[in-house]
């Protein structure tokens, strides 16, 4: 994959230390899907996130690495701005997807969430029905109505996330009877019904054994035909098995950002080498 | 330095010997308690079972034309001193609705008045010795019996302890808690929802919320004072009736209801909540489809006790006039009415004998609908109850 230098807008970029790329421009090869600028974010009066740029491109998969702390999950919850709902965080910069700035006050965070989805650390299904955890969404934007559309759409998602086979006979049960790795994949055709363009996923196989593990990662995959997917691990090998691009954050800042390839077996950073190959974290 | 277990053993004597000793008192604090409670129960028991039995007369009632004007004159008088004075003013009021039966007569089963009751039962009495010589002669025969005592739960209050019973009462109780619940419940779990699931957590809510938990402990009579002045003398809502009683009873059910279902909702893990957030749910969404759901088994559990509280409840009603005597069972908001605990108040200030067996029969339907109460939260507790 052809590397270039990473454009240098950000100012905050010449105060690295290595001074290696931290920003990608690839866009001969793919298209952006969320760009971030000089994003910081505070919890009260600790900063957090420290002048992020990052590119997000389509249709792949960007895994977001990085010791305990370090800002990533963080981060994850600005592209959909879960981090609204906790009253001391304030946060500056540009978050830009389709041309819009999603901290615009004239952002509806509801239409936002819409186009990108999350699944968490933690598989959540609503305590209802197979059926209703992935009908839910969809009925409630108005994407169907009828039963029937309901049921194509609720098979489809079931399909994409390899669930379908396992629930079809149990569509009524109770989501929660399910093993954790089937609610996880549940909570995957949720986040995939409502057709979003971005997937945001927080350590989605950390409560997970490793059979469960590798289906999701396969399903990561698949769903990356059609959906542009940013996940947080702190697997290491998961992040070079699935990603496409690997964003290695460290004490709330991107220290390097390429792609996975590159950033496996000939990082630019001392730290992400150290990091990688297990000197701490 | 090492220890040798008997060593150690004998340190640990001590020690045992302490929890054993703790162990039994509070096995003896409980046992206390328990003790507390059976003597209670054994008394109201006791003294309120009676009140379900009823000593009824036989009488050859003879519908003449004195009895138009007086019911007593239809009777035998060496009888009609022994029947209820309640059945004997029905006499020409029965007669002016049905004039065939003039000149008529029959025999029938009526109340006998509560001295006979009172006797038979083996209590004090004002009978003379001839009316009880006379009592246990028509009781050898069988035409004085204690029969089941329908009246105590067909018949409002009255002013004859043979004949007073508790329905009114029963009536009023329900048509206060409805409107209780008509104003606690939804301004309750709204407001709880308001402070829980959306207000920003600053001075003002946390004054708010300290305020709700200082309204939970304050005297009733207070809020009684409160509806006299404010829903009676300002508003001008009806006096004595379940209308304004049940906005009083609302006012002290309120933090109630608050504090249960605020509690309710915060045991609803945010999982749930993000889960919500995150396929674009507005707040008011992922509170309506999916928290509020998750805490109902909690907000009901909690309401119904506040309601069980509210129904118990005598001082802010005495004081908004709900110890009215209610003799006609009318189901009304705005018509003066009583309730349960009231009733059973108005009856143990009774001079008579057989209002203390009354009083303690009202207790005993009080504390049953109110068992019946909790048992209900319970298993509504029990059978939403979900693990997530």
């Amino acid at each position: 994959m052809n590397m270039q230098v990473a454009e240098r807008e950000s100012n905050a970029m010449s105060s690295q230390q290595s001074g290696q790329p931290v920003t990608r421009n690839d866009s001969a090869n793919h298209e952006l899907s969320i760009r971030v600028r000089d994003l910081n974010l505070w919890y009260g009066q600790n900063q957090a996130l420290k002048n992020i740029s990052l590119d997000i491109f389509q249709k792949n998969v960007t895994a977001l690495i990085g010791p305990s702390g370090c800002g990533k999950s963080t981060f994850l919850r600005c592209l959909n701005r879960m981090n609204d709902l906790i009253p001391s965080v304030r946060t500056e910069g540009l978050v830009e997807m389709d041309g819009r700035d999603v901290n615009d006050a004239r952002m509806d965070e509801v239409a936002l969430r819409r186009r990108v989805g999350m699944v968490f650390q933690k598989p959540n299904p609503f305590p209802k029905s197979i059926f209703e955890n992935v009908a839910y969404a969809p009925r409630m934007h108005d994407l169907v109505s009828r039963k029937a559309e309901q049921e194509e759409l609720v098979e489809q998602a079931l399909r994409d996330a390899g669930l379908w086979n396992e629930v079809k006979d149990k569509l009524h049960q109770p989501g929660t009877s399910l093993s954790g790795g089937q609610q996880q994949r549940l909570c995957i055709a949720r986040a995939i019904a409502v057709k979003p363009d971005v997937i945001l996923m927080d350590e989605p196989t950390s409560a997970l054994d490793p059979i469960s593990t590798a289906t999701i990662e396969d399903l990561m995959d698949k769903l990356k035909k059609q959906f542009t997917i940013v996940t947080v691990t702190h697997n290491m090998q998961q992040a070079a098995r699935v990603a496409d691009y690997t964003a290695f954050f460290h004490l709330g800042e991107v220290i390097e950002y390429n792609d996975t390839k590159t950033m496996f077996s000939n990082p630019h950073t001392k730290k992400a080498e150290d990091y990688i190959t297990g000197r701490y974290g | 330095m090492n220890h040798s277990f008997d060593e150690i053993s004998a340190q640990l004597k001590k020690r045992h010997r302490k929890s054993a000793r703790l162990k039994w008192i509070s096995m003896g604090a409980l046992g206390l308690a328990g003790l507390f409670l059976v003597l209670f129960f054994s008394d109201m028991l006791n003294k309120g079972l009676p009140a379900f039995q009823q000593a009824y007369i036989q009488v050859e009632v003879d519908y003449n034309e004195d009895a138009t004007r007086m019911g007593r004159a239809a009777m035998d008088r060496e009888i009609s001193s022994l029947v209820s004075r309640s059945f004997e003013r029905l006499i020409p009021g029965m007669i002016r609705d049905n004039p065939d039966l003039l000149g008529t007569s029959e025999q029938r089963w009526v109340l006998a008045n509560s001295q006979v009751d009172q006797y038979l039962k083996g209590h004090r009495n004002k009978l003379s010795e001839e009316e009880r010589a006379r009592v246990d002669e028509l009781a050898e025969s069988g035409q004085v019996e204690l029969k089941f005592n329908t009246t105590f739960f067909t018949n409002g209050d009255s002013k004859m302890a043979e004949s007073a019973g508790i329905l009114a009462a029963v009536v009023g109780t329900v048509m206060t808690m409805l409107v209780t619940l008509a104003i606690a419940f939804p301004i309750g779990v709204m407001t709880a929802v308001y402070l829980e699931e959306f207000a920003p957590d600053n001075r003002l809510t946390q004054l708010i919320e300290i305020n709700i938990n200082n309204l939970a402990a304050i005297p009733s009579i207070l809020f009684g004072l409160l509806g006299l002045a404010i829903f009676i003398n300002f508003f001008g809502v009806p006096r004595s009736s379940p209308l304004v009683g049940g906005m009083t009873l609302a006012l002290m059910t309120l933090p109630v209801i608050i504090i249960a279902t605020r509690t309710a909702l915060r045991s609803v893990p945010d999982s749930i909540r993000h889960a919500a957030f995150g396929v674009g749910c507005s707040r008011w969404q992922a509170v309506r489809d999916h928290v509020l759901p998750l805490a109902m088994p909690g907000i009901m559990t909690g309401s119904i006790i506040g309601l069980a509280q509210a129904m118990g409840e005598t001082a802010p009603l005495i004081i908004v006039g709900m110890v009215a005597f209610i003799p006609d069972v009318g189901i009304s908001f705005t018509n003066a009415a009583t309730v349960m605990p009231a009733q059973v108040f108005t009856w143990a200030g009774e001079p008579e004998r057989a209002f203390v067996e009354k009083t303690a029969g009202g207790i005993l339907v009080l504390l049953s609908i109110l068992i019946a109460l909790n048992a209900t939260a319970v298993v509504l507790r029990k059978k939403f109850e979900r693990r997530w």
